[in-house]
């Protein structure tokens, strides 16, 4: 097996330490898919639980969600445009579209916690029933990693703006950008198993 | 297998493009059609697994680089560890053992 670096891939795998750091965040998207999965779990069995509280279908806006969807998954797509323009060395691109990423990721959050606020105000609280502790536990645990990858990236672009494209800053960004596409994986089975099997 | 990213990046603007259509296809089978729930259950969880299926491929780059063997082995078995998980505890918990 070949130890050295590859001059064929891109900068990110040019340093043996940016390699590794790269293949041990994917053992951590192991992890994580493992977290979000008893999260998926818990909300499955307890969703019929709703204890006298509102179901699903009665709280779910789903227009709002769709823009949630929208927001997200466009941020995704300008996260993987990141990649592409840090692969053409473009600095600037590359700090453009992550602030446009991390716009679109903030707009997902206002409405999150929009939509928390609205739950809450119907009376449909983390307390109401087992239904909706479920469902504020999986859909905060997925909000807060997207806080963390907003801070996380904002911490990035400091550092990229000070030390430009280098094998060790490629590294760090590419695995930021894996993180944010992971919570677009996220997002699209709490859009399908939470929200549209919600209101089915 | 690295090809250059010049020019126009087509491979992303595509990944978006289906993963768009995706979503709008699994809106409509929800809200007009009229197939039992159990199809439309069934019909939107594909779209979702195409749909994550599409995020890993064209834009997390798990098939990429000299570790592409081991990044798609553990993938697929902490996805799998998650399908236990998740459609394990639902079995368990809701066909009636949960009472005994």
């Amino acid at each position: 097996m070949n130890m050295n670096t590859n001059s064929s891939l891109p900068m990110e795998y040019q340093s043996e330490q940016s390699r590794l750091n790269i293949l041990g965040f994917w053992i951590f998207i192991g992890a994580e898919i493992i977290l979000f999965a008893t999260l998926f779990a818990v909300y499955g069995v307890l969703k019929p639980r709703t204890a006298g509280g509102p179901t699903g279908a009665d709280i779910f806006v789903i227009k709002d969600v769709i823009v949630q969807t929208l927001l997200l998954l466009t941020s995704s797509f300008t996260a993987g445009l990141v990649i592409y323009e840090m692969r053409r060395n473009h600095l600037k691109g590359l700090i453009l579209w992550t602030v446009i990423t991390l716009l679109l990721g903030a707009g997902f959050l206002y409405m999150e916690i929009n939509e928390f606020i609205h739950y809450v105000e119907m009376g449909a609280t983390m307390q109401t029933s087992a239904f909706l502790s479920s469902l504020f536990v999986l859909l905060g645990t997925h909000g807060a990693h997207v806080t963390l990858g907003i801070g996380w990236a904002i911490l990035l672009m400091i550092q990229l703006a000070k030390r430009k494209i280098t094998p060790v800053t490629a590294g760090k960004v590419h695995i930021w950008a894996l993180y944010w596409h992971f919570l677009d994986v996220i997002w699209i089975f709490i859009f399908t198993f939470v929200y549209l099997a919600g209101v089915l | 297998m690295e090809k250059q990213e010049k020019g126009f990046p087509y491979g992303h603007v595509i990944g978006f493009l289906v993963a768009v259509a995706l979503t709008i296809f699994a809106l409509l089978v929800v809200f007009k059609t009229s197939f039992a729930t159990s199809t439309k259950f069934t019909l939107i969880g594909l779209m979702a697994v195409f749909q994550a299926a599409l995020q890993l491929f064209m834009f997390m780059h798990m098939t990429e680089g000299n570790d592409r063997d081991s990044k798609v082995i553990h993938t697929i078995y902490a996805i799998g560890m998650g399908i236990v998980i998740i459609v394990g505890s639902i079995w368990v918990m809701t066909a009636g053992h949960s009472i005994h």
